[in-house]
């Protein structure tokens, strides 16, 4: 199975990348453009074929490793 | 007092808290390999500055699950003293035995200066040879040092007298001007300042040489 999770800041922590890349599109003649908040997207393969697993496995991880969950949150998505 | 540094991969900041603490001390540190799982019988250990592991992921995130922290957190349950200096605090908030996260710089930018901090709590193993709310400049180099955590916990930092060193002028959008921090017990503390850097005159000053004395006083 592959897996993706997103990490993202939760909301209400500042981003100060996000920021500094709203400002450079606005820059570049996109004035369309608010607010941005910028995140990671890491894929993972995963043996088996028990999704229910897979998917409470890759939580365990996101909790252990992959997101610090005092400032960031994430999705799972199995495919 | 006996005492312990860790090394991680790309740790660069452990030498100079060699070279702090053979100066203060007397006897040189046990240098401790990330990989080993025991900790010698030590009074304080040190987590240095760097960049452990390339700062994958996030700042000390790697460093955080690596086998020696076992044991570095089973010191600190103990009643052990940590010193978490830079990437060393960025390790013990990962590593969760101090509260909040260190964020992005909020200007970006990789900040390397000295910095004029003021020394809010002596209550403390680290801190109690300084005088309360004395200025002392310590050096700063870090790209990642914005400290974070929600109000409920910044009101519970303060309250506790655990917010040891805040910036006179904040150099990278810490909450509440936070360059330091106690955990609970008050035996562990995490600051992104370099005390290790300012123990020699010749190097640019000697305001550091009071929180090594001070945790000599009280472990030996």
């Amino acid at each position: 199975m592959k897996a993706r999770v997103f990490v993202t800041l939760k909301n209400g922590v500042l981003d100060p990348q996000g920021k500094a890349i709203g400002h450079a599109l606005n820059g570049l003649g996109f004035p369309q453009v608010g607010e941005v908040r910028q995140g990671k997207l890491i894929e993972l393969e995963i043996a088996g074929s028990d999704a229910d697993k897979a998917r409470a496995d890759i939580k365990a991880m996101c909790e252990k490793l992959l997101a610090n969950t005092v400032i960031e949150k994430y999705e799972i998505e199995l495919k | 007092m006996k005492a312990a540094v860790i090394v991680f991969p790309a740790s660069n900041c452990d030498r100079d808290a060699k070279v702090a603490l053979t100066e203060m001390t007397g006897k040189a540190p046990a240098m401790v390999w990330h990989q080993d799982s025991d900790l010698p019988d030590v009074d304080l250990v040190v987590i240095p500055g760097g960049f452990s592991y390339g700062d994958y992921l996030r700042c000390g995130a790697m460093a955080s699950q690596s086998p020696v922290m076992r044991s570095v957190k089973a010191h600190a349950e103990k009643g052990g003293a940590v010193l978490g200096i830079c990437n060393g605090f960025q390790v013990l908030t990962e590593s969760h035995l101090l509260p909040g996260a260190l964020m992005r710089n909020a200007g970006l930018k990789f900040v390397c200066k000295p910095v004029t901090l003021k020394v809010e709590e002596t209550q403390s193993a680290f801190t109690r040879g300084y005088n309360n709310g004395q200025s002392v400049v310590f050096p700063v180099a870090h790209g990642e040092g914005n400290y974070y955590a929600d109000d409920a916990t910044l009101d519970r930092l303060e309250g506790e007298g655990r917010v040891v060193f805040r910036y006179a002028a904040n150099p990278n959008g810490s909450a509440r001007d936070i360059a330091g921090i106690l955990s609970e017990k008050r035996n562990v503390l995490g600051m992104m300042p370099h005390p290790e850097r300012v123990v020699d005159g010749a190097t640019g000053g000697t305001d550091g040489r009071a929180l090594f004395k001070s945790l000599i006083e009280t472990l030996s």
